[in-house]
């Protein structure tokens, strides 16, 4: 056994040195939040120093030109809704492919797992292509089902290893006592792949609620934005108006951040145990 | 029993509920449109017209003799990579070890550390375009330290740094989550066997934590070099790909062609010249470290 660490000297340097680096690390947060609430004028002439004034009406005019419960909405169901999706086609192919490994399926496998190599930028040219002539520009199920289509094979991937675990003589015993494949799956399988849905759910919903480029290639339509794409279009007419851009940069983070520091304990696992599997 | 027909019948349809939605989508939004860009790539479409004229290998020949901006992109994606590579997983390991020391406020720590991550790419890169410009500047005044008066994003060589910095910045709190992972997971007995051999603090670095956290370090790379080699977001926010073009990443470069530029079929060809050395890097990469990892 190792003796009880005493908290020595050493360990004290470390600690101090360990804060001054998280410091450093947060600096960029003060920078945004200190000078999203000064005048424009203060803002010019000192970034560095405390507000003269706090003016939290920089938030109330972004609040309304950004028009931002609109673009949280549209991030809100983009990412639930593909992620609820996601969740279900990915874990009832896993579920098969993992059951029943005959050779179509091993096949299926390969391909999923091998297409995570390609980069999104070798898709997205004639995706466009394929989505206008498919109905599915300019609609959020539209981008909804674009994710659908990247997400599976990481989440299939993810289910699929996660599955092994399983053993099988649940599964057998309910059918012995009666219930339908279907029946199995949702009512005995799927619950017991809990820990997995977590970490898919969040390593889905930091994705698709960050994303820039998929969205800004499918919704044109002003009404449609995500908050990633709303705050790319205020920036390009706010471009030097710094007061009210970080004002905006900061209700763009927000949502994330508190999602984040509520949910950090399944986040950091999930990343974790998606990692020494992989 | 079930006559085998109609266990057959069920069979096929719970391979068409279970697996049909999932291969549809992926058929529909990744497979037919990658098989298309081998077409496309050979032609000179510009994403209006429906008139698509065959080209041949006209597009691969003026990308590789011809065109200047995208040589430089990916001379420069590919030094901005080795940057991102190295200094994210030196940083992200470097911190990985601090935090598993017993620091009284290691979880919070943790906290801190892994909070750029889950901010949106493109927000970043605004958010440091202000502190670059702006910030360093006020602090460049108020200290006279050199290093923070001089032109970030102005030149090529600040804004090269620019991009490396604020992606350390992002992407070492991730990194560290999984070699911390990985630390805890190393055999006690392995440690505590090379200490009552006298092993001092590098000799312990060298021999027994690195060999052991090999697994953490192959994925660790792969994700680096994935992510850093498809920059786009941060790269688009922050430096515009300017000035005049020297940070352009390829993935900007690819997109500029064919959704400013209207040059679709040049476009998807050199998508596919990226296709081939992403998947190339990333292979090798995973190959090689595999080779190095250790069975314990």
């Amino acid at each position: 056994m190792e003796q009880a660490q005493r908290y020595s000297a050493r360990l004290l340097a470390l600690e101090i040195a360990a804060i001054l680096v998280a410091l450093l690390f947060l600096v960029p947060f003060y920078f945004v939040l200190v000078n999203s609430v000064k005048s424009f004028g203060d803002l010019m002439r000192n970034a560095a120093g405390w507000p003269e004034a706090f003016r939290f009406d920089n938030y109330a005019k972004v609040w309304e030109i950004m028009r931002f419960p609109r673009a949280f909405m549209n991030s809100l169901w983009i990412t639930v809704l593909s992620n609820a999706g996601l969740v279900v086609i990915s874990a009832m192919a896993a579920y098969r492919i993992l059951r029943r490994p005959h050779l179509l399926n091993r096949v299926l496998f390969v391909l999923f797992i091998a297409a995570m190599v390609i980069p999104f930028q070798s898709i997205m040219i004639p995706l466009v292509k394929v989505a206008s002539e498919v109905g599915l520009m300019d609609s959020r199920l539209g981008l909804i089902i674009c994710y659908f289509g990247f997400g599976v094979s990481l989440n299939l991937f993810l289910y699929h290893g996660f599955m092994k675990s399983i053993p099988r003589e649940i599964e057998e015993s309910a059918v012995v006592d009666g219930c339908t494949p279907y029946g199995v799956f949702w009512r005995i399988v799927f619950p017991l792949l809990k820990p997995m849905t977590i970490t898919v759910l969040l390593l889905n919903s930091l994705w698709i609620w960050n994303d820039f480029l998929l969205p800004s290639l499918v919704l044109h339509d002003a009404g449609l934005r995500t908050i990633p794409l709303q705050t790319y279009s205020f920036f390009g007419q706010y471009t030097k108006q710094w007061d009210l851009a970080l004002a905006g940069l900061v209700m763009g983070v927000t949502p994330m951040v508190v999602f984040f520091l509520m949910m950090q304990k399944y986040i950091i696992a999930g990343i974790s145990a998606g990692a020494v599997k992989g | 029993m079930v006559p085998l027909k109609r266990k057959r019948w069920s069979e096929a349809v719970q391979q068409l509920v279970f697996v049909g939605p999932a291969l549809l989508f992926f058929c529909l939004i990744v497979l037919v449109p990658f098989l298309m860009s081998f077409y496309y790539s050979l032609t000179d479409w510009n994403g209006v017209t429906t008139r698509v004229v065959w080209a041949g290998l006209n597009n691969f020949k003026r990308i590789l003799m011809e065109d200047d901006a995208f040589r430089t992109s990916f001379w420069f994606t590919a030094r901005y990579t080795l940057a991102a590579v190295v200094l994210t997983n030196l940083v992200g390991f470097a911190l990985a070890l601090l935090l598993t020391q017993p620091l009284k406020t290691r979880n919070l720590l943790r906290t801190v550390f892994f909070l750029p991550n889950v901010i949106a790419g493109l927000l970043l890169g605004f958010i440091w375009s202000f502190i670059f410009v702006r910030g360093f500047a006020a602090v460049g005044n108020w200290t006279g330290i050199g290093f923070f008066q001089l032109p970030w994003l102005g030149t090529a060589s600040t804004a090269f740094w620019g991009m490396v910095i604020v992606t350390v910045w992002q992407l070492s709190g991730y990194l560290m989550v999984i070699y911390i992972a990985a630390m805890m997971n190393m055999p006690r007995d392995l440690i505590e066997a090379a200490k009552i051999d006298g092993a001092n603090r590098f000799q312990m670095l060298k021999n027994i934590i690195v060999p052991l956290v090999m697994p953490a370090f192959t994925v660790c790379l792969f994700l680096t070099l994935s992510w850093s080699f498809k920059v786009f977001d941060l790269n688009l926010s922050l430096t515009k790909g300017g000035p005049f073009g020297s940070t352009e990443s390829v993935a900007l470069n690819i997109y500029k062609e064919a959704f400013q530029n209207n040059r679709y079929g040049l476009g998807t060809a050199k998508s596919l010249i990226f296709f081939v050395i992403v998947a190339t890097v990333t292979t090798l990469q995973v190959l090689y470290t595999k080779r190095k990892e250790v069975e314990v």
